[in-house]
């Protein structure tokens, strides 16, 4: 994990992305116990206010649930849900800006298509 | 508060309205001269005001030591006799507030190899810092000043003491109030701060608010003044190297920005400069300009 105060997403919100890279790489695996807000808020000097924020939202998504007592645990479906999220995003949002970007620079749509091509394989 | 600070030859505070709220960490942001010590020093009973009152729930706290043993001040005074022995120091604390964490004291005093066997006038600045340091740590008190915490501390030390703040706070929540210039640094820390200016509060918001209050927006000269002309920013300020330019703006952006800029939040000690800059040119003061959204600002220190 690693926290920018110029980075265009607020910190809770960088907080809650990197929770969902835990769960997304399976460095937290289903049904396991997500860091707690103490630990996270003490390792990266991040208000605790700010990390519950990040947690709370992830809570609302339903890729964590709270066990009375114990702490945050990844619900089960989360991994699978976060990847079809993710994969939206990527498929709307940043193929749009990199599109985009392309045309600025003169990039043809034969070069574009050309370089995914010969990178995917 | 309302509180008014006036000197012979100069307002140090005009009439500054604040609550501060239990459990809460607090940036205290201004230039040299702002007032910030100022305000503290009155908060915690060190000066009087010319006019106005500080309450705790509702009791003045104005010589009402009862009440003032609720509140703890750090600053760049040595509040403890020069010979006095670091430990005894500690030990006095003890005594006056109770229930001193001493298993914090002795971790604190293990990770900065802070001696304890001499005199606290025998250290140098930073250790001086830090023996002050772990007295407001450890004090049990629910409202704690720290006005200049890092004062003299290298990069390794400051880090230390922002780990062991978010571990006490986080076992025992209580108010801080941190008077700092080192911003940047304690951007994550902090939930509130508070911004004074000459005397005046000039905004106080939470941290995320602040951290994303200001952008800088960089681009082609035409490209850059057209942008900010057609949406009505209000700018902070600029710089221009050939044709490319960097604009400083305050508020919230429009949903849609050409590709051809680049936009870049400010974070919260960038604002914080090219804001108080942007003041300084205008040579005016604070309260008639449009800063962040205010929050309220009301009544007296409650808990």
């Amino acid at each position: 994990m690693n926290f920018s105060d110029t980075d265009e997403r607020p910190l809770f919100q960088q907080v809650a992305d990197q929770i969902e890279d835990l769960i997304l790489t399976g460095a937290v695996a289903e049904n396991k116990q997500v860091p707690s807000t103490t630990e996270i808020s003490t390792t990266y000097r991040i208000n605790p206010a700010t990390v519950l924020k990040g947690m709370n939202q992830l809570v609302a998504k339903g890729y964590l649930e709270k066990r009375r007592g114990v702490g945050m645990f990844v619900t089960p479906g989360s991994k699978q849900r976060l990847t079809e999220e993710r994969r939206q995003l990527l498929l709307t949002d940043q193929i749009t800006k990199l599109i985009a970007e392309a045309k600025n620079l003169g990039i043809t749509k034969a070069q574009l298509s050309a370089m995914i091509e010969s990178n995917f394989s | 508060m309302n509180l008014t600070k006036r000197y012979k030859r100069k307002t140090a505070l005009d009439a500054i309205t604040l609550t501060l709220h239990p459990e809460t960490i607090y940036a205290l942001l201004g230039n040299n001269g702002a007032g910030k010590s100022t305000l503290l020093n009155i908060i915690n009973n060190r000066i009087f005001a010319s006019e106005g009152t500080v309450n705790l729930n509702g009791q003045p706290l104005m010589n009402n030591s009862a009440a003032l043993r609720h509140l703890y001040m750090m600053s760049e005074d040595n509040m403890f006799p020069a010979n006095m022995k670091v430990r005894e120091i500690f030990t006095l604390s003890d005594a006056a507030y109770g229930d001193f964490d001493w298993d914090l004291a002795n971790q604190l005093i293990e990770d900065f190899e802070l001696p304890v066997t001499i005199s606290f006038k025998k250290l140098s600045t930073g250790y001086r810092t830090i023996a002050k340091l772990v007295a407001a740590l450890c004090v049990n008190v629910d409202y704690i000043f720290l006005d200049e915490p890092v004062l003299g501390l290298d990069a390794n030390h400051r880090d230390m003491f922002y780990q062991r703040l978010m571990e006490t706070y986080t076992a025992r929540p209580r108010c801080f109030v941190i008077s700092t210039h080192l911003i940047e640094e304690i951007t994550s820390l902090v939930e509130q701060v508070i911004l004074i200016e000459k005397g005046h509060i000039l905004t106080q918001t939470d941290a995320e608010t602040l951290t994303h209050a200001g952008h800088a927006i960089s681009g082609e000269r035409g490209t850059v003044d057209a942008f900010a002309a057609s949406n009505h920013l209000e700018i902070l300020g600029e710089r221009t190297l050939s044709g490319h330019k960097t604009l400083y703006v305050s508020g919230p952006l429009p949903r849609t920005i050409p590709e051809s800029l680049r936009v870049e939040a400010l974070g919260m000690q960038d604002y914080f400069i090219h804001l108080t800059q942007h003041h300084s040119a205008l040579g005016r003061p604070p309260a008639t300009s449009a800063a962040t959204a205010t929050s309220s600002t009301h009544g007296k220190v409650t808990r």
